[in-house]
């Protein structure tokens, strides 16, 4: 069933205080979007929306967690990193509080509201700052089991979430580690590393490929910080080409990560694909797939351009 | 009025005492200040009294014993480039040993710069980034609150300083928002208003206008003091305590670099550390 990738957080707090754990939420006005309402519905002195108003909302995340709670945060990702960065950073990740910023409506994938709402530079805001983990779930069932990781730990985590719904990739809650990655597809001619929804395309475009003779592995990147390298090592030495996918500027996020641990530890033929230096524009996630050339056909075609 | 046995109460209030801890504190802002040859004496010295009550006159419970028992009151300083002030109260409280007082802001140092939660025992939240510690500070108090309801326990109350100039953040005023409509009433703001910010004169920079009329229509109960009166402080800190209806401000209006007479109401002296010379001449106006 295709389900968005937020759809999972209201959902997974829920679970996750029925389980007996401390959380909290609090969102700008966007909880119905970002579906903390529901947590909001199930647990009314738990909820926090702020209005629209980050800056408060991080810091009134963060005081909550100096009181022992599990925050979590919501907004837009554009809202939830961009507008209340100084605040993740100087307050929560500074004093590496136990805050977790899980916006959505991340990347390009927000589709009509335009470049003004699609955040494209959330991971390498996030992936920079010491202390902060990063997890980008590839869909619904993922999603949920990044924000139960992201409970387990004491300290900052970055969930990202997504408004588009996508495919399913896995039909139950996959076990999620921090470093881990999952090999969706073994092959040998090319590695494709992906994250959030472009997973699901790199998917379609590997089974694409095979037809004409080229096996792809590949990688769904969820952990971007901390990385797993060894998988991402074993698997360049075996193909010799690595092709990485995001809807995400492809400077500082999982196309640098990757491009910086290849570069040090085992050179590889390496081609981002995601958004170079360019705003988003309104229109459907498909048409701006195709827009920005991150549809299958383009990710089959630059695939082949490595051979 | 205190969940805890060893704490500082408001009945064995002193004035003479809390003096003393404010001279004492002044002489520490100044040691440190000058061995760090660089901080922020000025707005230090401003909140010196009002930190001197705070911490001795039973209006913040803690324990002398333990930074962290759970049953404290919080104090946020949201003005952290005044970490001197802070320090200076931890160290009359007994946290931070007296060789401590000459490390700050060096290397390894538990006193960086601004205040650390992280290294000094006693800092509640890590600031120095401006008009934050509102936010940080509605966080604590909704939390707390939540936790005593379900406990039955007596209200622990969070008190958070900040300056005047950092009220020209824009955050300050959403955490104002806030606070009054969800009425968290064991949150008391203290503005250190000392008319001084790194440019100069806030009415040259920056005007806050009428600052007690904004907070009122923000929907906080005021207090306006003066904040070098130890008796108005002690006053206002145990009204804001008692009061249930919502968040309570104390506008405190003092004198930038009070008690050292050619620091006083000079912005010069906001973040500038005295030298040999001026060091002893502000020791000496402090005997």
């Amino acid at each position: 069933m295709a389900r968005a990738t937020r759809e999972a957080f209201g959902e997974t707090l829920i679970e996750l205080a029925e389980q007996g754990l401390d959380v909290v939420a609090v969102d700008a006005d966007l909880a119905g979007s970002t579906t903390t309402a529901k947590f909001g519905v199930a647990y009314p002195d738990r909820f926090f929306d702020v209005g629209i108003a980050e800056q408060n909302m991080m810091d009134l995340a963060a005081g909550l967690s100096l009181t022992g709670k599990i925050a979590f945060t919501g907004s837009f990702a554009v809202f939830g990193t961009g507008r209340c960065y100084d605040q993740i950073r100087n307050t929560v990740a500074y004093a590496n509080l136990n805050v977790k910023i899980c916006p959505t409506h991340a990347g390009i994938s927000v589709g009509p509201d335009g470049g003004s709402h699609q955040m494209l530079e959330d991971i390498s805001l996030m992936r920079t700052l010491p202390n902060m983990r990063v997890l980008v779930p590839a869909d619904y069932m993922s999603a949920k089991a990044a924000l139960r990781l992201a409970s387990k730990v004491d300290g900052p985590v970055y969930v990202r979430m997504g408004r588009q719904k996508v495919a399913e990739i896995f039909d139950e809650e996959p076990s999620l580690e921090f470093g881990g990655s999952n090999l969706l597809r073994e092959g040998s001619d090319i590695t494709i590393v992906s994250c959030g929804v472009m997973v699901e395309l790199a998917m379609q475009a590997a089974q694409k490929l095979s037809k004409e003779g080229i096996e792809a592995e590949v990688i769904d990147a969820y952990s971007i910080v901390p990385f797993d390298e060894k998988t991402l090592l074993s698997s360049a030495r075996k193909t010799k080409r690595v092709l990485t996918i995001e809807e995400h500027s492809i400077y500082g996020g999982l196309g640098s990560t990757v491009a910086e641990i290849l570069s040090e530890s085992e050179p590889t033929k390496l081609k981002r694909m995601g958004m170079d230096r360019i705003f988003g524009t309104s229109g459907n996630f498909e048409e701006l797939l195709g827009h920005f050339e991150l549809d299958v056909d383009s990710i089959v075609r630059t695939c082949k351009n490595l051979f | 009025m205190s969940r805890i046995a060893g704490a500082p109460k408001a009945e064995d209030f002193d004035l003479a005492e809390i003096q003393k801890r404010a001279h004492c504190m002044r002489k520490h802002i100044l040691r440190m200040v000058h061995a760090a040859k660089s901080g922020h004496p000025g707005g230090s010295l401003s909140a010196a009294d009002i930190m001197a009550c705070l911490y001795f006159g039973g209006a913040l419970s803690y324990d002398p014993e333990d930074p962290q028992n759970p049953d404290r009151d919080r104090f946020v300083l949201s003005k952290g480039h005044a970490a001197p002030v802070l320090y200076a109260a931890l160290h009359e409280v007994g946290y931070i040993p007296d060789e401590w007082l000459d490390t700050l802001r060096h290397l390894n140092s538990k006193l960086q710069g601004h205040p650390d939660m992280l290294k000094c025992p006693g800092v509640e939240a890590s600031t120095g980034s401006l008009g934050q510690g509102l936010s940080i500070a509605s966080g604590i108090a909704l939390g707390l609150a939540q936790e005593d309801r379900q406990s039955g326990k007596e209200l622990r109350h969070v008190f958070v300083m900040t300056g005047d100039g950092e009220l020209q953040e824009g955050q300050n005023w959403e955490a104002l928002m806030y606070a009054a409509y969800k009425k968290i009433n064991n949150l008391v703001a203290i503005v250190d208003h000392n008319r001084l910010q790194i440019d100069g004169f806030l009415d040259d920079v920056l005007s806050l206008g009428d600052l007690n009329a904004k907070f009122e229509a923000f929907g906080w109960k005021t207090f306006v003091i003066d904040g070098h009166d130890i008796n108005a402080i002690q006053e206002a800190l145990l009204a804001a305590k008692a009061y249930e209806e919502g968040p309570v401000v104390i506008l405190c209006n003092t004198i930038k670099g009070k008690g050292i007479s050619y620091m006083e109401d000079q912005a010069g002296w906001h973040g500038k550390a005295p030298n040999d010379d001026e060091y002893k001449t502000a020791l000496s106006e402090l005997l």
